[in-house]
């Protein structure tokens, strides 16, 4: 991750504008994609992921006029590094509000980098019931997967380094919409 | 909108980090840090509210029960808290084990270590055994109540029930009732309340709340009247009956008439205050039946809460290397 005491690079890659464009493309294919959209549930990763979703909801309701039900997911105890990091990430919550068993959920997150997110994401779904199938929808995928995971709906592809950092900031938690690119000095 | 742009990032504000490898009490924690495990365990009630109540956080990690006292309720909550963490648990009990024989703490713990145990989690009659122990071998320790000294899981419960019932802790007046001289809940409990900003009222017949008490920055009456008068918080500790033998009480029946929390002496706490007590409850003596089974009464939430609580600890201090 970023050292913030480096001098870095910020490359601006979507604008408020582009945001909402790519979020309402994105709605368009997930109903494309979705025959029955009356057994749609989306599920948000917390912490970005979460108004992606609640955004993508009402994106979807304006396509089709059903607006899907809207899960947050926490992650963080079904994490592979649990035992290798210094301390334990900040845990927010977890609540779904409606059953997930034989329902087709989108999981829908900012940034799609190693898989492990979504992987963590999965079994994390499979423990609270069923679901008929899951598909993942990122606002950006930036490459670099380590494992065999792949976005259904992506908002736009950024080639990176391992080094550079992708970061995705929304009004609802940073008080502005855009997506920057953190190139680090000298890389 | 390709113009890249140089600045120099902001460092990000830094929430409270989980830094310790053992927690042996209140005493030297920050507000903070009790801050961050009360939010996490708001995390981990939830799930013990799924169908599946259990998370892989924990996996493969050894949790070791060393419980030199008697103790259902504590060694079971430590029990769940770790199994739905999908931690193995080990329950060890001084009466069972060769303690009996004369082992020593520290050798009883080394063989422990030989199994390769994660956490320990230990309750001793001897204040200071956990203190003690955390500075002779690897595993990280955590007190489950040592002598009279300090129960600090049982605090952390308490304060995530009043949060739960929507008390904010600054200003927030707790009246504590009973045999406080030889409560290590009543310790850990003042030392976590008055880190947050709580007002604190001791109660109790003066042989079990003595003066130098004041000196934790609390205050002290042997009135009950004057303890309840306006609390948000009434917390009844358990009459040990070993006292009255002890001669701290002329008898229980003078205590109860005294300081027995009643329906009626409720009345004189602000009508929202809760009712708490960390078990197990003498019904008609600390309080009445009544008022343990009135919607008052969060006695079952702090049990409830204990689990989602110790929890949060355990995970914490898995996280620290």
């Amino acid at each position: 991750m970023n050292d913030p005491d480096t001098d870095t690079t910020h490359v601006p890659l979507i604008d408020a504008t582009q945001m909402y464009r790519t979020l309402m493309r994105m709605a368009h294919e997930i109903v494309e994609k979705q025959s029955d959209v009356a057994s749609l549930g989306l599920v948000g990763i917390q912490t970005r992921g979460v108004p992606l979703a609640r955004r993508t909801a009402a994106n979807v309701q304006a396509v089709c006029g059903l607006e899907p039900p809207v899960g947050e997911l926490d992650i963080t105890f079904y994490r592979d590094d649990l035992g290798v990091r210094h301390g334990q990430p900040e845990v927010k919550s977890t609540h779904f509000g409606f059953d997930l068993t034989g329902m087709d959920l989108v999981i829908v997150d900012d940034v799609l980098f190693t898989g492990r997110t979504i992987r963590a994401a999965l079994d994390a779904i499979m423990d609270f019931g069923r679901p008929r199938r899951i598909m993942l929808a990122v606002l950006i995928d930036r490459g670099h997967r380590e494992l065999p995971i792949r976005a259904d709906v992506v908002g736009k592809n950024v080639p990176t380094m391992r080094g550079e950092d992708v970061r995705v900031r929304l009004a609802e938690v940073d008080g502005v919409d855009e997506v920057v690119l953190l190139r680090p000095e000298g890389a | 909108m390709t113009r890249a742009t140089r600045s120099r990032p902001k460092a990000p504000q830094a929430a409270a980090k989980w830094t310790r490898r053992h927690l042996l009490g209140l005493e030297d924690v920050s507000a903070d840090e009790i801050r961050l495990v009360l939010e996490t365990a708001r995390s981990f009630k939830e799930v013990s509210t799924r169908e599946i109540k259990k998370v892989p956080a924990l996996r493969g990690k050894t949790v070791v029960n060393l419980f030199f006292e008697a103790s259902t309720r504590t060694r079971t909550s430590f029990e769940v808290a770790a199994k739905r963490l999908s931690a193995d648990v080990l329950n060890i009990g001084a009466s069972g084990s060769s303690v009996v024989k004369g082992e020593t703490l520290i050798d009883t713990v080394h063989t422990l270590e030989a199994y390769h145990i994660d956490l320990l989690v230990m309750r001793h009659a001897a204040s200071g055994a956990p203190h003690f122990l955390s500075r002779h071998c690897d595993s990280r320790v955590i007190n489950a109540g040592d002598g009279m000294h300090e129960h600090p899981t049982q605090a952390l419960l308490d304060l995530f029930t009043m949060s739960e019932r929507g008390k904010t802790f600054d200003g927030l007046k707790v009246a504590i009732i009973g045999d406080i001289i030889h409560s290590r809940v009543a310790r850990s409990d003042i030392f976590a309340l008055t880190k947050l900003g709580a007002r604190l009222v001791l109660c109790g017949p003066p042989t079990l709340v003595p003066k130098r008490f004041e000196a934790f920055g609390v205050e002290r009456t042997t009135r009950l009247e004057e303890a309840l008068d306006a609390a948000d918080v009434v917390y009844c500790l358990r009459m040990q009956f070993e006292r009255q033998q002890a001669n701290f009480l002329p008898s229980v029946g003078e205590y109860v008439r005294l300081f027995g929390v009643t329906a009626g002496r409720m009345k004189l706490a602000k009508p929202d205050a809760i009712v708490m007590h960390p078990g197990p409850l003498n019904r008609g003596i600390e309080l009445t039946s009544e008022v343990a089974d009135s919607a008052q009464s969060v006695v079952l939430d702090q049990v409830t809460n204990g689990v989602a609580v110790r929890m949060a600890v355990l995970f914490l201090l898995a996280g620290v290397n």
